[in-house]
This record gives structure tokens, sequence and C-alpha cells, in this order.
């Protein structure tokens, strides 16, 4: 008996092996699909407006919201990102020779953002979009390392990952990139414009708007079929919408101006961002130049609909919105007005799709956490939403939440008190 | 035209403007003021309204303190120094001018003060307590805190904070926070310097005898007397 639960043993162990194997050839086949790119002349790399379009790009991309710690040199890495399956330490891709990338060529730079391997052939983790990146053109990210080797070199060390097993391993990331992960190159559709063309290279690429706005799976990997269909963000409890869903954050039904506007400056008279995409305006599409910016818009305004269903299992009861109403009179009323109509600079939630869309996940965090909207060129004096987690109890926020959805014409499920502890 | 169609004319016109007049108040009612402590309703709900937070609490007033002390704290908050998580989050995309326009709004607040918060601490801690902060204590080899924070204790302009006015236990928190070095200050640190030579029993008397004192007025003062014991990498700018 015991000779066989140990045969058994032994036979399960050499299947899974001969699949890692298969998983793991089968990654390196993909990389070989698509042939890297000689090395450039060095020199070419040093011209000075090599390095300065770098510089646009590696803002674009936001290198720095990941590769720079809170209070830490710029591209020195360091910053823990949290994800389901423990805690990756980003790295240093400062011009340090020892510790950051000085040592490296333009073509291990590309290898690691088209591949996703490091310079050594190191699987790298997919928090690090290559998944998205892997669309930039080879011209570009030579542009963005040139930019990066100017960068003010920083010695250190990289901190290892705190992943638990066996996603800590090697051969688990050959198993998901077998499984989630082929190099591409982004191919212009031949029947949209150059425009849309653009902004499509730079929402699927550059932007990796799809890290946030797509939902990822039980792997963590996103899936690229479902569009920009929105998705719960791993760790941090924000909802990124749907962008293809006009009853979320679709664009479709807004003029071409308002987009650009929001993507410029983080506030229009009907939307603001706050949280995540916040910092997104603020560090990255603030700095899009116009010909971009409308690219982008262009290229979202035009994105597929999807049509999202409303969903209600859970129905307001009228002595929860007597309860919601006051509270919301009391806190809130004073500058979102008697009806949600908005005031001034401060929204209306009559309407507002943030307010009545299926997930309440972003208008719980918002009046849990409050927050600005960015400080940008074209809106750089925000109003604040005051922070109601210490002042307000779960059934209190739950209250407000759901009177909310359920007043003034607004249609949307009951948020439960339950649904506010897990936001906290 | 007769004199009393004339007056009826007139009282009409009266009627009119009276009820343009009122309804234009309440339309202005209704929209909230274009300034900065309307854009700041995001720090009452824990700095009171006006930034003059009740002393009897945890969170500190921010009224009145001087503005590069403000301005110092907010760009510590995001770049790590402080740790606080809401903080944090509040001003993570704020450029270093709305920062300062900040800083300069809350400073700008001359408002009065509530009474003082603690009462009726044991007379030995308070004798501790005003010992070192009116002369320190040579041999730990600890400043006064009047050195630097002004002989009233309301602070110096540009930048050294006043230490009145303030809850105990959030003097606590914040002498404790330096001395284990989640508090830091830009180097060098002299707080974190001057509180690790400090024992706990004399952390705990500071901070009973500064929430202890009243403060009828909180404005910083112009300049120190003297040159400062110590080089300090904030405070003086």
């Amino acid at each position: 008996m015991k000779e066989m639960r140990l045969k058994l043993a032994k036979t399960l162990a050499l299947i899974m092996l001969v699949c890692v194997g298969g998983f793991v050839f089968l990654d390196w086949i993909k990389s070989q699909e698509v042939p890297s790119i000689d090395d450039r002349p060095f020199n070419e790399l040093l011209a000075p407006q090599v390095a300065q379009r770098g510089a646009y790009l590696v803002q674009v991309g936001n290198c720095a919201a990941c590769h720079t710690a809170r209070g830490g040199l710029p591209f020195a890495g360091g910053k823990n990102i949290d994800t389901p399956f423990g805690t990756v330490v980003t790295s240093n891709i400062t011009s340090d020779k020892l510790t950051g990338i000085g040592a490296w060529s333009a073509a291990d730079f590309w290898q690691a953002m088209h591949h996703g391997r490091s310079k050594d052939g190191r699987l790298l983790y997919p928090a690090f979009p290559y998944t998205e990146y892997t669309r930039i053109t080879r011209d570009d990210t030579d542009a963005m390392f040139a930019y990066l080797l100017s960068v003010q070199p920083v010695r250190q060390i990289n901190r290892p990952h705190a992943l638990q097993f066996p996603y800590n391993t090697q051969a688990a990331l050959a198993v998901w990139r077998a499984l989630f992960f082929s190099p591409e190159q982004y191919e212009p559709l031949k029947q949209q414009s150059d425009e849309w063309n653009r902004g499509a290279y730079l929402v699927k690429g550059l932007g990796h708007c799809q890290a946030c706005h797509t939902a990822r799976n039980m792997l963590g990997a996103t899936q690229s079929k479902l569009g920009l269909s929105g998705g719960l963000i791993p760790m941090q409890n924000w909802y990124a919408p749907s962008l293809a869903s006009p009853a979320e954050a679709g664009l479709q039904d807004w003029p071409m101006e308002e987009i650009m506007q929001l993507l410029k400056t983080g506030k229009t008279a009907h939307s603001s961002t706050l949280g995540p995409m916040a910092e997104v305006v603020f560090s990255s599409t603030q700095h899009l130049n116009p010909e971009d910016l409308r690219a982008m818009a262009h290229f979202l305004k035009e994105l597929p609909r999807q049509v999202s269903e409303k969903v209600v299992r859970k129905f307001a009861n009228s002595e929860g919105q007597q309860i919601g109403q006051s509270l919301y009179h009391n806190e809130c009323a004073q500058c979102h007005g008697d009806h949600g109509e908005g005031l001034g600079d401060y929204p209306s939630l009559a309407g507002n799709r943030t307010v009545i869309m299926n997930s309440s996940v972003n208008l719980v965090r918002v009046i849990l956490s409050g927050g600005f909207t960015p400080t940008t060129e074209g809106h750089p004096r925000p109003y604040g939403m005051p922070p109601f987690g210490h002042t307000l109890s779960d059934t209190e926020v739950a209250a407000i939440a759901t009177y909310v959805r359920n007043a003034w014409g607004n249609k949307g499920e009951a948020v439960m008190p339950l649904n506010v502890q897990k936001s906290r | 035209m007769s004199p009393t169609a004339s007056s009826s004319i007139s009282r009409r016109l009266a009627w009119w403007l009276l009820f343009i007049g009122l309804y234009q108040a309440t339309v202005l009612a209704a929209e909230p003021p274009n300034n900065m402590g309307q854009r700041m309703q995001a720090c009452a709900t824990c700095h009171g309204s006006e930034g003059r937070a009740t002393n009897s609490g945890y969170f500190p007033r921010i009224a009145g303190k001087p503005a590069g002390y403000l301005y110092n704290q907010l760009i510590n908050f995001r770049d790590g120094r402080r740790q606080n998580a809401t903080m944090a989050y509040l001003l993570d995309h704020m450029s270093d001018q709305y920062l300062m326009e900040i800083a300069n709004h809350f400073a700008s607040l001359d408002l009065p003060y509530p009474p003082a918060q603690t009462t009726k601490a044991p007379s030995a801690t308070l004798a501790r307590g005003e010992q070192l902060v009116r002369h320190g204590d040579e041999t730990r080899g600890v400043p006064a805190c009047a050195s630097c924070h002004g002989a009233a204790m309301t602070g110096v302009a540009p930048a050294m904070p006043g230490l009145l006015g303030l809850p105990r236990d959030y003097l606590l928190a914040q002498l404790g926070a330096w001395r284990v070095g989640m508090r830091r200050a830009s180097s060098p640190d002299c707080m974190g310097e001057i509180t690790r030579r400090l024992s706990p029993q004399d952390v705990v008397a500071v901070a009973t005898w500064l929430s202890s004192q009243p403060v009828k007025r909180g404005l910083p003062a112009g300049s120190l007397p003297a040159q400062p014991a110590m080089e300090c990498g904030s405070g003086f700018r």
C-alpha cells in the first residue's frame, strides 16, 4: 500500500516535471518568434534629441510611478508592489553600472520591454507590464533607454521580492508566460486613420491602460480579449471602470474636447479623476503632447461599445433611505447640493456614473478616503472632498451610498455595511 | 403723471429690486465660495473648521503655524519622512506650488485658542517639564525647547513651529515617533537627536507641561534673539 502510494507520488511528480518542462520550452519557443533586432551603434543613442524623445516616452509610460519609492531618488526602484501572490519590489533603472541598468545595451533593454526577460535571461514578473510594453517599437524603447542612461546614477542594490511558493520560482513564471504571454508588435489597422492607430498604440502599449482597466484572472493575467471592460485593481481596492461601456467610464458619447480635457487636467464639468487615475493624470497623461492627447482620445472614443447590464439584487428600503437622506443633508449637501445637482466646482451626483454603476467600490472609497483631483496646469487649485472614514460608521457610509445611488432618478444596488468594511 | 402713480411705480420698482436682491442672495448662498478655505474643506474633518482643531482629540491645530513649517510637513508626508496614510493619500498628486499655497493659507489664520487641555497634572511632572522647556538639561546635552521654538513657545518665522495649543497625545506621539525614527525631518535632524537624549519620563513631562499652558496669542515670533543651539535641516528654512 505504502509502496503504491510512493509510486503514485513519483509518477505525479514526473508528470508535473514534464509539464513544467513543456511550458518552459513553449515559452522559449514563443520568445524566438519575434527575432531581436541587432544592437544599434551606441553613438546613435547618445544624440540628445533621442534622449529627449525618450524622456517624454518614459513620462507617458509612467515608469517613475513604480520605479521611484516614496521619498526615494528618481528611478532607483525599491518600491513595494503588493500583489495577491506576495510583494514585488521594483528595480533600479538608473544608469548606475553596478546596481542599475548602466551596463545594459539597448538590446538588453529591448529584451526586457519586449520579451519580459532581464539582461541575464531571468524571466521578469508581469507586475512590470511587459505584457503591454511588448507592443512598443524598438525605436521607442531605444529612445527610452537613451534617456534612462542620462538619468543620475544611483547606487542602490535591488531588494529581493517577497513572493509565496510557487510564485517565487522561475518555473512558475515560465508556465505563466506560456499560458498568458506572447511577445507581439503593434500592427496598425489599415482601415483606420493614422491618428486612431497612434492612439491604439499608446493605449495598448506605452500607456498600459489594460493593466488596470481589464479584469485579471485567478493567476493575475490581464485578458486582452475582454478589451478595456473594467476590473478591480488587485490589492488597491479601487475599481478601474470599463472604458467600453458608456454606463461606466466609456467615452463614446463624449465630445473629443472633453475627453482631452479629462486626460490633460484631471477634471471636467461632469467628471473628476481620483485615486489611481489621479496619479495617472498627474504623472503621465497631463504631459501628453497635443497630437498624442488627441490620438488617445480618438481611439478611446471609438472603442466598440459593450453594454453593461444593470445589476440590482439588493434593493434600498425606505427606512434606510430616510437615514441616508438625513446623513446626506448633514454631510454632503453643502457641496453636492440638496438634489445632488453639484455646486460650483463640485460634481453632481444625480446621474453621476461613479455613483450609479454596478460596482460601488469607488463610491465607497471616495466617501471613506475623500481626496483631491490632481493639480495640473489646467486645474491647478483643486477643491478637496473630506475623508469620512473616521467620522462615519460602516452602516452610515452604506446608508449614504445607498441613498445617493437611489435618489434624484438614480438607480443602483444597495450598498451593505460589509462592502464598506472591506474597503477600509 | 400724477404723484400717486409715480409713487406706485417707485414702490413696485422697490419690490422688484428687493425680489431680485433676495434671489441673487439665495443663488450666491448656494454656490460655495471660490477661496482657499472652501478648497481646504477636506482638512476640516480632522484639523477642525479653519484648521483650529479642538485640543480634546489627537489631531493638531494647523491654523497660525508658520508657513515654512507647514510646507515642510506637507513635503515630509509626501516623501515618507512622516507616516500618515491619510495625509499621504490626500497630497500625493499635488504640485509643490499648491502645497505652498495651502501652507500659506493656514499660516495666515489668526484665530483664538481653546483653554489648555491638560489640567491637574502632578506638580513634579510639570516642574520637570518646565525645566526642560525653558532651560534644557545640560547633563544630557538637551537644549531648551525655548531656544529654538521662541521664548513664548509660539514658534518663530519662517519655519519653526509653536508647541502650545496642541493635544498632549499628539505631542507624546510626535516625540515618541522622532525617538524611534518614525518621524524624521530634513537632515541634520535635530529633533531626532534631541528626543533620543530624552528619557521616556522626560518626554511625558515636556508633553504634559506644554499641553497645560494657556495661549493668548499664538502667532510666531519674527526672529530668534540668539543663535540656535544646534544646526538643523529644517525649522530655520
